[in-house]
């Protein structure tokens, strides 16, 4: 800043550093920022009026934020890294504390919602329609701010209540053919097309019980579509002061315990429970519940021996066939290199099904093929299945590793080999002192990442062999290919079991732990390859 | 509100689309259909319905979306309301309807399978429903099965269950009425396989074995009074004698049943003429073009009545719609109806669970009434929310049995691990 007034006159100014005024940057910068506070308005709007408080706090703040990054003379570097800070934020770092908020809950079946819902559901699934009761036509009045329900009884009388006035007949009312009531002496009657077009009042409606009669017992009217009643009776009330339900038939009073399940006094429950924090307690069972350690161990064992041997495998592989066609002797590498990458381009889904076909003991071309159609069960027994997985995925990975070989050993330089040559060394000498250390400083951090990737590598093992053949010495549902991360999903019942959110996300977490501390660690010693 | 004009824009167009291509009955009929019946609702009022701006959101799957928009047409045309149509995979359902009603993002209405209403009840998702005026149309099988705890959830519109399914030019037209008579036919007839059987590969599939479990007088739960029990039902003596059958039959006895057979490769199999008989449900028919076919019910294997899972499907309504009336309004009066009935099976032929229904549109009538037939016997899926631990371990169970383990102990400890996993 200070060169700018040391030296105004003694050199040109370089074009940015001269310009004082408002210039074609300036606009552009103006146009972009006011299409981003054009957004961020509009997500602040929308999140006000569904009250999602959290979302517009946040939202508010990082709209502030950009606005002072992006209009204050002091931020320049904060320019450049902004964008990049606001999708860390919202794509990692949130996913990760979310995950990270839902393990401390007992979210899953029978806990999903939050209390109120919860105490919603209870009383639906305790009202019930009074036997063999009548559904009576019905009209929609209103007197001021008081709604009530008008209908027609069998013999053809118009009676109306409220929900603190019981039915009782009026004199003097008239109905249509269908027998709800067009006209109540008293009342204003409310036409369907209003009811349903006033979001509010339908809301009002579909939550107001006109009492039959004095008698509690006899049940109430309500409707659920605005133009027929019928009689129903609630066996649930909501005691708030007790924070309990109360049945009023067989007198049970339902208090929640601390997992959001209501307790009923006799010790029966309501199906319905409402999610609550339990602290570390899914973590502590993950570790210690025998039923679920002594499997997840053995799956724990096989992710390690899969993701690394996948890696060793795949990388091995890639890198002899990028040896042998990158041969300067050799005609048409374009080609050859381009069916290569083949099985690369194909979706790995799609060639792990085609692989499960293939495998197929009896129907298998592999067994016909290759093996004098003997009924190999390749998928069937633990050890070869777990052989036919880590086979498919070398097949599926290899073409990748022989890419960036090929692209590593290009880029080496030629010296270094002729300087070896020189020196007498020979070809395997070559390869393993020049050659494949300097090819280890580039691939190794991509080795790092292959093997993060294989380590949750979902979609091979689900297509593949959805995890069996099955444990048979356990009584947890998971089989001898399962790797951590499908455990997992078998665990948190999202397929159609018994969900458990709380548990998989805890679960995720100590797999995300380990992950890291693996990836940090390799990570160190390929700096020491570097010091070559 | 939640929806942007674009999200609306998009699925008034869509809808206006889809009405357009899907058969032209729904689309001409609608003023006389309405003044035909009692129905009290908007017909005989005199002023229109005019909810213009409220919008009804619907969960649908694929095949079902036309259906549902010939039935949202009418109600969109009478009330003005819009009916966002959102299409999801009929599997993923059940899973977001329970993750996203609570935060209020989910649907007003949905299509499900009634085997989940236990989880939708235990998760506090769903409202109980009202059948209206047609009440008396739906068949009283799959109103049970949407009904729980003696409260009725959900609207059915179809159902569906698997039948025998056998090669007429092998095996003619006959019903086999034993296990050994159809085996027997079978082997008779020169086909390479007398009977093959979806085991869904070594995943196993307890679900269309389960005729023969039932004939052995195993069923999954306990029955009380028509309604499941949450205890175990496959255990003891029957359980046994299952286990022991299904042992016999596998890869290391008959090797009528084999986990090599997976749903492709059985329907290609019978298919191709190799199997004689099959096991199969609606859905796979469109699989067996080359041969002649005909459908009856399952025989038994161990005496009694060979009952198939009968599955119904329909809509629920959101336990947290903010639309309760204008959704109920929908299901009782433009649902239904036996118009909007035949559209849902005009654009996807399933068993109709509602009387009066054409059933000569599909594409293999005759196999609808033999499907009629197997439904007839069979029981209800149980819908408890304990249903969805027994598949893992069921599955598997059969899985091992057939492969050659030990029948009698890989099944009774399949019933420990069970219950214990139920109570746990």
């Amino acid at each position: 800043m200070s060169t700018e007034t040391a030296t105004p006159v003694t050199r040109p100014e370089a074009p940015a550093r001269s310009w004082r005024g408002l210039g074609w940057g300036f606009l552009v910068k103006l146009l972009l920022m006011m299409i981003v506070n054009a957004v961020g308005l509009s997500i602040i709007m929308s999140a006000w009026a569904v009250e999602a408080w959290a979302v517009l706090a946040a939202s508010a703040l990082l709209l502030v934020a950009a606005n002072w990054v992006y209009f204050a003379r002091r931020t320049l570097p904060l320019k450049y890294i902004f964008p990049g800070l606001v999708f860390l934020l919202i794509f990692q770092v949130f996913v990760m504390g979310y995950t990270a908020y839902v393990a401390t809950t007992n979210y899953g079946a029978g806990h999903n919602v939050d209390k109120g819902q919860a105490i919603d559901a209870a009383l639906i699934n305790a009202e019930r329609r009074v036997e063999d009761s009548a559904t009576y036509p019905l009209t929609v009045v209103r007197d001021g701010d008081t709604i009530g329900f008008a209908v027609t009884s069998a013999s053809g009388a118009v009676q109306v209540g409220t929900e603190e006035e019981p039915l009782a007949a009026v004199d003097g009312a008239t109905a249509d053919g269908s027998g709800r009531p067009t006209e109540v002496p008293g009342w204003e009657v409310v036409s369907l097309n209003e009811l349903l077009s006033d979001q509010a009042l339908a809301q009002e409606v579909t939550q107001l019980r006109v009492p039959v009669s004095d008698e509690a017992d006899e049940g109430s009217l309500r409707t659920r579509e605005g133009s027929t009643a019928a009689v129903y009776r609630s066996s649930l009330t909501w005691d708030e002061e007790a924070d309990a339900l109360v049945d009023s038939d067989s007198g049970v009073t339902y208090t929640a315990n601390e997992y959001g399940t209501f307790v009923g006094d006799d010790g029966s429950t309501l199906p319905v429970g409402y999610r609550v924090g339990i602290g570390a307690e899914n973590f502590v069972k993950a570790v210690t519940d025998p039923d679920l350690a002594a499997p997840l161990l053995k799956v724990a064992a096989w992710t390690f021996a899969f993701a690394f041997l996948t890696v060793a495998t795949s990388f091995l592989l890639g890198l002899f066939f990028a040896l042998i066609y990158n041969d300067d002797r050799l005609k048409g590498k374009k080609t050859l290199r381009t069916l290569f990458i083949l099985p690369y381009a194909f979706p790995a889904f799609l060639t792990a099904l085609l692989w499960r076909g293939m495998l197929n003991a009896e129907f298998g071309v592999i067994n016909d093929w290759f093996f004098f159609g003997a009924n190999i069960n390749w998928l069937g027994d633990p050890w070869l299945a777990k052989f036919s997985i880590l086979f498919v995925n070398l097949w599926l990975s290899y073409p990748y590793w022989f890419l960036v070989c090929t692209g590593a050993l290009q880029s080496l330089p030629s010296e270094t080999t002729e300087a070896a040559k020189i020196d007498g060394a020979g070809r395997w000498r070559q390869f393993r002192s020049i050659t494949f250390p300097l090819l280890m400083v580039s691939t190794a951090p991509l080795a790092i990442a292959s093997f993060a990737f294989n380590f949750n590598n979902f979609t091979i093992i689900y297509m593949l062999t959805n995890g069996g053949p099955r444990f048979t010495d356990t009584s947890v549902p998971l089989g001898s290919t399962d790797i951590l991360i499908t455990a997992i999903y078998q665990i948190s019942g999202v397929a159609g079991g018994r969900a458990d959110y709380g548990l998989a996300s805890a679960l995720s977490i100590v797999v995300f732990v380990v992950v890291g501390i693996v990836s940090a660690i390799a990570f160190r010693q390929t700096k020491k390859l570097e010091e070559f | 509100m939640r929806n942007t004009i674009g999200k609306v824009v998009i699925a008034a167009t869509s809808v206006a689309l889809l009405a357009a291509c899907s058969s032209g009955t729904t689309d001409d009929e609608p003023s006389d259909a309405m003044s035909e019946e009692p129905t009290p609702a908007a017909s005989e009022t005199s002023d229109a319905i005019d909810a213009t701006g409220l919008s009804l959101t619907i969960w649908v799957d694929e095949n079902r979306e036309p259906a549902v928009a010939a039935a949202a047409e009418t109600f969109m045309e009478e009330t003005g309301a819009t009916v966002e149509l959102v299409q999801k995979n009929f599997e993923d359902i059940r899973a977001d309807f329970l993750a996203q009603v609570p935060t209020g993002e989910g649907p007003d209405i949905t299509i499900g399978a009634h085997d989940w209403l236990g989880a939708l009840i235990e998760g506090g998702v769903v409202n109980t429903v009202d059948l209206g005026e047609n009440a008396s149309s739906f068949a009283q099988v799959a109103v049970d099965a949407m009904t729980y705890d003696g409260q009725l959830y959900g609207m059915p519109y179809s159902t569906e269950t698997i039948a025998l399914i056998q090669n007429t030019d092998l095996v003619g037209e006959d019903a086999p009425a034993t296990w050994d008579d159809m085996i027997q036919a079978g082997i008779d007839s020169g086909a390479d396989r007398p009977f093959c059987i979806n085991t869904n590969g070594e995943t196993g599939d307890g679900y269309t074995m389960y005729p023969f479990q039932t004939s052995f007088g195993a069923p999954v739960f306990v029955q009380e009074n028509g309604s499941y029990t949450s205890e175990v039902g496959m255990g003891g003596e029957a359980g046994e004698a299952f286990a022991t059958w299904l042992g016999e039959n596998g890869e290391k006895g008959e090797g009528y049943i084999s986990t090599t057979v997976d749903y492709d490769i059985n329907n290609q199999l019978f298919n191709s003429g190799e199997c004689a008989y099959t096991i199969q449900g609606p859905w796979a028919l469109g699989s067996f073009t080359d041969v002649n076919f005909t459908v009856n019910p399952v025989p038994s294997a161990g005496g009694e009545t060979a009952s198939p899972f009968v599955g119904v499907q329909g809509f629920y309504v959101s336990s947290q719609s903010e639309n309760a009336l204008l959704a109920n309004t929908f299901l009782t009066n433009y649902v239904a109806t036996p118009e909007a009935m035949q559209a849902l099976y005009d654009a996807d032929p399933r068993l109709p669970a509602f009387e009066g229904v054409d059933t000569a549109s599909a594409p293999y009538p005759d196999a609808i009434a033999g499907f009629q037939a197997s439904a007839e016997g069979g029981v209800p899926m149980p819908s408890i929310p304990e249903m969805g631990s027994v598949w893992d371990f069921w599955n598997a169970a059969e899985s091992a049995i057939i492969k050659g383990a030990d029948p009698v102990e890989t099944w009774n400890k399949m019933i420990t691990d069970l219950t214990a996993s139920l109570e746990g």
